[in-house]
């Protein structure tokens, strides 16, 4: 069986970005898995343009974004394989994969990184009442056809939900010559960042329908309408509400969930707010020596985030093949709680001992929120206390914690992050 | 001229069109849609019951318990899943005890084998999820679980290797009986025929009633269903049914014979032989009423759902045989529940009334066996490298959900009756079949489908017809 230091499951931005960092923070043997034809994962169907404004100071479309991390992994002569799908990673991290050349094969890695990114929700998953015609896309099946195959799936759009691929989609359909008439969202607030309102909706006059969803799909062989209605606080219908839109597309934009089925059948711990792995500062797993970075562990707005997270994981998966972290005993666990209007905060635990000076937490809000405050009570103690103006579920939020702060709470067990009115 | 022409290419006219290719004679299938298992036979429970349900002295008893004896031995021949799990009726009423124990009965009437009436606590300890007020339950450990594709596709398949034709996209538009048997004018021009058989679904009636002054009348009977994840497929391992009467024959929770848990179904009757759309209702009444007899179901776990019609016949029975006032006419008409369970047997009648009337004489060379489609899954690993060294396309997964490759999407294409639409290929390997519902494979689908059948992007369809994918191309319309 083959060896290997670092086996990266994924390709796409955070397998990229994890393995440029393995190999800089010097891990020699790192393998790349990646199953579709090409490294640069979703990145290569985003064809508009405004990723790489942290990373790189640039705007760059999703191809050029990637392409930036494929030319390093290239030029640092790092492995990978494509057109191979993992099928099983045991708990001692032997992957088991398979292409056509190669047919289904074991490695073995000493540390694995997880980041396969996520998926989109289906149609089934709303439970959408009708009929089930041709014409009902996800808003990331129609960009590939778009984008990378140049078809059109429709001509009359209507799109339900309002995350950031549904409104990109919304823009990119009017501009291939698709008339989109109505962008609706069942939440009484986006699920997308407010850039992308602006610039794919607002600017081509298309509306967008908060507080409302599909309740009928019409169309027999392929779709010919839907109707719409307004939906209470509960997300119920209101009688009276109903509109009827013809089309012949429906694209869904209504969420992402990360693609955890290989890591819980390994056995690492979920996260049941995330949908991704339980990690440590580390971006370590329950499992030693399994990492987990970008959408696979929660499902980020911008990729320039998902490139610094994976770059973290990356390096902190070559300490511990170099066997140079600190034990874990020289330091102590303290517990991140998210309460009040915070859904989830990664990581859950930071270790003293092996946190680097800084650590960036990231989470998000679940609803929106205005003038108001985040706040970080070191047990009783708030010590964080930040003025937001406006949060949004839709964008990620962060809070930055050094290691000398948490060495002056030497009895400190638990951060509390929440949202405070004052 | 054909001998025999079999309309509707559902699990009825497919198994009587397979047992009839035992016999020297020529056979047409005739059917609407694009590909069989496209009307009542893709959407229903996909169980195969025990056969205590059925009035005393019914076709529908005798053909269920017949129906359900032969599966086993059908499911090896055709190579098709087949699950005896058992089934519980759960009683949840001490003053309904009664209505358990005339189930039973009846079931011993109909030559049930096995059947036994449960305790509480054996419930409960065979079902540890079923709901915590069951006082009793009937147990039929011959019950099964099926997928329904997979039996019609195979009685299809292996009917063609007999000899059978089929006729796609071909809609019975007129039937005249004609001196020596009737003439079937069709979207596709006139077929002649000595017999006909009728299994045309919840339309039966209208071919039906082409033919005869004695009417039947057939109510599509809809019931909606919602499918959920394989993570819940291990919730209940048999199938659990309500105690008819109270909420009609009530809400079941099933495993499905690939791992998912099924749900439903309702039963609304509608007046549109099309109307396979669910209703915000009818879901809701899924979800509301499966929670009365399996507590904690995991519904955040819905992966799609669905709707289908049964074709309920005012008579309460099958109606099988020939028709009265219309010599050479065999109905095969009100197939519903338990049609899936009965159809090799249904198959098996049908033929034989064909046989006897024209005294058809066995072939000697009725192949009696068919393969599916080769599951790369089941394989050891050695035995998949050596297949995948063969034939390289076995080890390109395209569907990641249920991990199909793309050599069983070939296969698919290239087998006889293959699949040309997406739901063709769905039905068949169950590429599109999981948590996804084909967001991922459906463009790679299309393209395998394309090359393989040298037709252009704009060619392929969801399911025939006018379900095409795509419309054009970028900019066409500027």
């Amino acid at each position: 069986m083959k060896q290997y230091d670092i086996v990266i499951i994924g390709g796409g931005p955070a397998g990229l970005a994890a393995a440029v960092s393995a190999k800089k923070n010097g891990i020699d043997r790192i393998l790349i898995l990646e199953r579709d034809e090409e490294l640069g994962g979703i990145l290569n169907q985003c064809i508009h343009n405004g990723f790489g404004l942290h990373t790189f100071q640039e705007e760059l479309t999703g191809p050029e974004y990637a392409g930036r991390f494929i030319e390093q992994v290239k030029e640092l002569d790092i492995a990978y394989k494509l057109n191979t799908m993992v099928m099983d990673i045991s708990r001692e991290k032997v992957v088991t994969a398979m292409n056509r050349e190669d047919g289904l094969f074991d490695v073995q890695a000493k540390a694995v990184i997880l980041a396969m990114g996520c998926r989109e929700r289906a149609k089934g998953a709303l439970n959408i009442p009708g009929f089930r015609p041709a014409g009902i896309y996800s808003a990331g099946t129609a960009q590939r056809l778009v984008n990378m195959e140049g078809y059109m799936p429709g001509r009359e759009v209507v799109i339900l939900g309002s995350g950031d691929i549904g409104l990109i989609m919304a823009r990119r359909m009017t501009l291939e010559g698709a008339k989109v008439k109505v962008v609706a969202e069942l939440m009484p607030y986006s699920g997308g960042l407010k850039r992308n309102i602006v610039q794919c909706l607002d600017d081509y006059g298309i509306p967008l329908k908060l507080s409302h969803t599909v309740i009928d799909i019409r169309g027999k062989e392929r779709m010919e309408g839907i109707t719409l209605a307004e939906v209470d606080e509960r997300g119920k219908p209101v009688p009276g509400t109903e509109e009827f839109y013809s089309c012949d597309t429906l694209l869904l934009s209504v969420g992402l969930i990360p693609e955890n089925e290989i890591s819980e059948k390994m056995g690492v711990e979920m996260n049941r707010a995330t949908s991704g792995p339980k990690v440590n500062e580390s971006l370590e797993t329950n499992i030693k020596g399994v990492f987990a970075c970008g959408n696979v562990l929660h499902v980020h707005d911008l990729v320039d985030f998902v490139s610094e997270e994976a770059a973290a994981a990356g390096k902190n998966a070559a300490s511990y093949v170099k066997k140079e972290r600190p034990e874990e005993g020289n330091g102590r666990e303290i517990r991140l709680n998210p309460e009040n209007g915070i859904r989830y905060t990664v990581p859950v635990m930071i270790n003293t001992a092996r946190m680097d000076e800084k650590l960036t937490v990231r989470f998000r809000v679940d609803g929106v929120y205005k003038y108001c405050y985040v706040s970080a009570y070191f047990d009783e103690e708030r010590v964080i206390h930040r003025r937001r103006q406006v949060m949004a579920p839709g964008e990620m939020e962060e809070m930055k914690l050094t290691r000398e702060q948490l060495l002056q709470y030497p009895e400190l067990k638990t951060i509390t992050v929440k949202v405070e009115e004052e | 001229m054909y001998d025999v022409i079999v309309i509707g290419a559902g699990v009825s006219g497919a198994a009587a069109a397979r047992e009839l290719s035992r016999y020297k004679a020529r056979i047409c299938v005739i059917e609407k849609e694009e590909d069989v298992c496209c009307g009542t036979s893709k959407a229903n429970s996909a169980i195969v019951h025990a056969g205590y349900d059925a009035v005393p002295g019914s076709l529908k008893a005798k053909l269920n318990v017949r129906g359900n004896q032969m599966m086993g031995e059908l499911a090896k021949d055709l190579d098709f899943l087949f699950k005896r799990n058992g089934s519980l009726v759960i009683c949840t009423e001490e003053e309904e005890l009664p209505a358990l124990q005339e189930l039973y009965e009846r079931g011993q009437i109909n030559g049930v084998k096995d059947l036994r009436i449960l305790s509480r606590e054996e419930t409960l300890a065979m079902e540890p999820n079923v709901t915590d007020c069951v006082c009793a339950a009937l147990y039929a450990p011959t019950a099964g679980i099926i997928c329904p594709f997979e039996l019609n596709i195979a009685l299809a398949e292996n009917a063609c290797t007999n000899g059978v034709e089929f006729r796609f996209d071909t809609e019975v538009e007129k039937i005249i009986k004609s001196e020596k048997g009737y003439e079937l004018h069709t979207n596709k021009g006139i077929f002649r025929t000595k017999y006909v058989v009728n299994a045309a679904g919840v339309y039966a009636d209208e071919l039906h009633n082409m033919v005869s002054e004695k009417k039947i009348h057939i109510t599509p009977r809809r019931g909606d269903y919602c499918l959920l994840d394989k993570a819940a497929g291990n919730h209940v391992g048999r199938t659990v049914f309500a105690l008819p009467g109270k909420f009609g024959k009530g809400i079941l929770v099933t495993p499905t014979v690939h791992g998912n848990l099924l749900v439903g179904p309702t039963a609304i009757d509608v007046g549109d032989k099309e109307g396979i759309n669910t209703s915000r209702a009818g879901l809701e009444q899924v979800m509301e009423k499966a929670g009365l007899n399996v507590k904690n179901l995991p519904m955040r776990q819905v992966i799609t759902s669905f709707a289908g019609l049964r074709a309920h016949e005012e008579q309460g029975d099958f109606l099988i045989g020939e028709v009265e006032d219309a010599k050479r006419f065999i109905d095969c008409a009100g197939i519903e529940s338990p049609g899936i369970a009965s159809c090799p047997a249904i198959g098996e009648m049908v033929a034989q009334i064909v046989r006897d009337k024209m005294k058809l004489e066995e072939k000697n060379n009725f192949i009696s066996t068919r393969k599916g489609i080769r599951r790369p899954a089941d394989l050891s690993k050695e035995e998949r490298n050596e297949l995948i060294r063969k034939e390289p396309a076995y080890g390109s997964i395209v569907c990641r959900c249920e991990m199909i490759t793309e050599g069983e999407i070939i296969d698919a294409v290239r087998r006889p009756l293959g699949a040309k639409s997406l739901d063709g290929i769905k039905r068949r390997t169950r590429a599109g079949m999981g948590r996804c519902q084909s967001g991922f494979c459906s463009p790679r689908v299309m393209e395998i489908l394309a090359r393989e059948r040298d037709v252009s992007m704009f060619d392929i369809t969801k399911s025939g017809g006018k379900s095409q994918i795509v419309v054009g191309i970028n900019k066409d319309a500027l």
